[in-house]
């Protein structure tokens, strides 16, 4: 309205209005992504907040034995404990008010130490073990109810427990536990497994990687030099896959590898071998199925690369003498590495926590970490370790990208 | 804004009044050949007389999903079928009622392992030695035969994880039955398990499924399997030429369970009622072979069927009792450890 008059313009008018025009633009733009910014906000941050706070989060026992926990504060762990944390202990158990309490502190202390269990939920079930008065008594009728109470490692496991924190959870993921003064060790050899895991886990997906790299690669470009209409319903068949269950395809993969599948009988015909390779619950079943499933993401960035590659560059460098494997590697490679790289990134990612193609495919030395992350999830119902093992995780693929940025100097685009 | 509010109201009634008005009844078991035994001996009879619909989920006794229900107050399974040491760790822990036995039956009707403050033993079940006789020219007739790969060459299955692994490793390296326990309590008995399944790690082939080793056995993969003995009379009956060896095996029960929390208390308890009838319990029987926990059950059944179970006298004179509570206390180190030996 006021531009149309001829009035002197008033800077300082002006700049605030182009200031509030701004403002409601930004508002605007916040406006239309609050709903993906709700969305990650709700459903990836707060979940994997609450992962993080379960990997050292510890409240069983400090919940329900605080006196004892009091009582066992200045206890060096190593000699007799004092008779007041018998007392504390007999006060603490007596003062349970359901019994589900009773059995969740026996599991927590049982992962602790075996035969917990049955200790606390046995001397539960027989409280008020003659009501003693004094805590000298009640050590006499703690040990006299079961012996085991004269044992070092039950005291020292609700000792260690008696704080709501604990980094044990973290530690066991990566083979390390505290000994009962908490200094920092190495488990015993034949319960270590985890690191060995992790790596496997690293090894498997770079294989993975690596495999499908080197077969999509020719396939992508080969698709790129098809006119669009070929070209389309070719990606249609790559597609084609993607769009079956995964188990579906395990249970196919099953049929073809098995011994007297249609693999190994075509290898028998041919002469190949004479008797069937093993190529199923190992690593070679575990690397073929996987490879299937996960092509598709290798195949579309690379694809989306080479489109926007022209032909041209090519034929103008063999046109000026260069052999074509040299134009290739010089020429033709170094503009599709944007492609190699996305999908390298997402094939790798993905694979990481693959879980029921091992677990179907694959042998006991062939598992990944996730799958012991469903193992403890499901079967031992101990989420803390399970969301230990998942921040291990976690962490280390951030790791990995991280480093992937610092070598190839670029943001992650899958366009 | 209050209209909007009512009728949201009046939608959600109108969602939920027909699934009120149908008294419906979530039955959780393990499915397979299991699972068809229990349609036709429970499901389908129960769904009949009490007009009453049924619906059946299977699952893989994943407690999980029945912690996490119970912690979120929102428990959607009514009776669950669960295995003995997960009985007596949820009973423990608050994740199953306690139940009504005034509601279910005379507790002196049950053999008594059945019976518990949380669950109804609902069959006996035992984990055997199985082979194929089209295939071995003599049967293997100990755990000690399973771990010789020289006079019976070839893979063995093994069901991943370290429970009846470990009581068959020691039988095979020569503990009786009666001591297994004792001896694997020990941190000697429990390191003499582990080299003795060392021993034959080659040459073993885990399973994970129950349907998973009569398909080894069929298809030639393996030549000796563990196995569920209930999959290898159904396999029997489609014609295969597979044996079971009842010497070393392991018996154990399956429990009916009610989460707590279930909002169908009443008719979990009479769903329990039935399938823990003499009559119910023989008709399961006959479909797959595991016994019944009702002893007056075994009256109904005939020679031939009575042959085939775990508590026929003549298959269990030499099998040994699922210890569930030392598994209780060990099982997670142990398990633990078989993770990592499984591993390496």
């Amino acid at each position: 309205m006021t531009s149309s008059t001829f009035t002197p313009i008033n800077t300082a008018d002006l700049s605030r209005q182009l200031g509030r025009a701004q403002r409601r633009k930004q508002l605007r733009a916040l406006a239309l992504i609050s709903p993906l910014l709700i969305f990650l906000l709700v459903f990836f941050m707060v979940p994997l907040g609450s992962l993080l706070t379960r990997a050292v989060e510890n409240p069983e026992v400090a919940n329900v034995l605080p006196l004892t926990g009091k009582a066992l504060a200045d206890w060096d762990r190593t000699s007799a404990p004092p008779d007041q944390a018998f007392g504390a202990l007999l006060q603490d158990l007596g003062s349970i008010e359901s019994s589900s309490q009773a059995g969740i502190l026996a599991r927590r202390l049982n992962s602790e130490v075996p035969g917990a269990r049955s200790l606390v939920m046995g001397t539960y079930r027989a409280l008020p073990l003659g009501e003693p008065s004094s805590a000298a008594e009640a050590r006499a009728a703690l040990v006299e109810h079961d012996e085991r109470w004269e044992e070092l490692p039950y005291w020292q496991a609700i000792a260690k427990n008696s704080q709501r924190w604990t980094p044990d959870y973290l530690l066991a993921s990566i083979d390390l536990r505290r000994d009962a003064t908490g200094k920092v060790m190495a488990v015993e050899p034949e319960q270590a497994a985890f690191r060995a895991i992790l790596l496997r886990t690293f090894e498997i997906s770079l294989v993975v990687t690596v495999v499908a790299l080197l077969m999509a690669y020719p396939l992508a470009y080969w698709l790129s030099t098809l006119p669009q209409r070929k070209a389309n319903l070719m990606l249609i068949l790559v597609l084609l896959p993607f769009w079956t269950s995964v188990l579906v395809r395990i249970a196919s993969w099953t049929v073809l590898l098995q011994n007297n599948g249609l693999v190994n009988s075509f290898l028998m015909w041919l002469g190949a071998t004479d008797a069937p390779i093993p190529l199923l619950f190992n690593r070679v079943g575990v690397v073929i199925a996987m490879v299937h499933i996960l092509l598709p993401f290798m195949i579309l960035p690379l694809y989306s690369v080479m489109k926007t590659v022209p032909a041209n560059y090519m034929r103008a460098a063999v046109s000026l003498g260069s052999s074509p494997l040299h134009a290739f590697c010089k020429v033709y490679l170094p503009q599709t590495y944007a492609g190699v790289a996305a999908g390298s990134l997402l094939v790798f990612i993905t694979s990481i926590g693959y879980y029921v193609t091992p677990a179907l495919l694959g042998g006991p030395a062939d598992q990944m970490l996730s799958y012991y992350v469903a193992y403890f999830t499901n079967v031992e119902v101990n989420w803390g370790m399970a969301a230990a093992l998942g921040s291990v995780l976690l962490v280390a693929t951030l790791v990995l990208y991280s480093l992937y940025r610092k070598v190839t100097r670029s943001e992650l685009s899958l366009g | 804004m209050k209209s909007k509010k009512l009728l949201a109201m009046a939608a959600s009634v109108a969602f939920t009044l027909p699934v009120l008005a149908q008294s419906n009844l979530t039955v959780v078991n393990f499915g397979g050949a299991n699972g068809v035994a229990q349609q036709r001996a429970y499901i389908e009879p129960f769904e009949r007389a009490n007009n009453t619909r049924i619906t059946v989920v299977a699952y893989n006794g994943e407690m999980a999903r029945i912690k996490a229900m119970v912690e979120a107050r929102r428990v959607t399974w009514d009776v669950v079928e669960v295995e003995g040491p997960d009985l007596s760790r949820g009973c423990d822990e608050g994740l199953f009622e306690k139940l009504d036995w005034s509601k279910i039956g005379n507790k002196a009707d049950f053999i008594p392992e059945a019976v518990h403050d949380c669950g109804v033993g609902t069959f006996v079940w035992s984990t055997v030695m199985a082979f194929n006789a089209d295939r071995l020219q003599t049967a293997p007739t100990s755990w000690a035969d399973f771990w010789d790969v020289q006079r019976f060459p070839g893979k063995r299955g093994m069901r991943k994880g370290a429970r009846y692994n470990l009581e068959f490793a020691l039988m095979a390296d020569g503990v009786k039955p009666a001591d297994v326990y004792r001896v694997l309590a020990t941190r000697e008995g429990a390191d003499r398990a582990f080299r003795k399944l060392s021993e034959l790690k080659p040459h073993i082939q885990w399973w994970a499924a129950g349907a998973q080793p009569p398909q080894f056995l069929v298809a030639g993969d393996v030549v000796m399997t563990t196995v569920f003995n209930g999959r290898i009379a159904a396999a029997q009956r489609e014609g295969h030429n597979l044996k079971i060896n009842w010497v070393g095996s392991i018996y154990d029960l399956d429990f009916w369970v009610i989460p707590r929390g279930s909002r169908n208390k009443e008719a979990a308890h009479r769903f329990i009622a039935f399938a823990s009838t003499p009559e119910a319990q023989a008709n399961f029987s006959r479909q797959i072979a595991y016994a019944p926990t009702n002893v007056h059950a075994l009256r109904l059944l005939d020679d031939r069927v009575l042959a085939e179970l775990p508590t026929a006298p003549a298959n269990a004179r030499e099998a040994l009792q699922f210890n569930i509570n030392f598994w209780a206390d060990q099982g997670e180190a142990l398990e633990r450890r078989f993770a990592s030996w499984a591993a390496q």
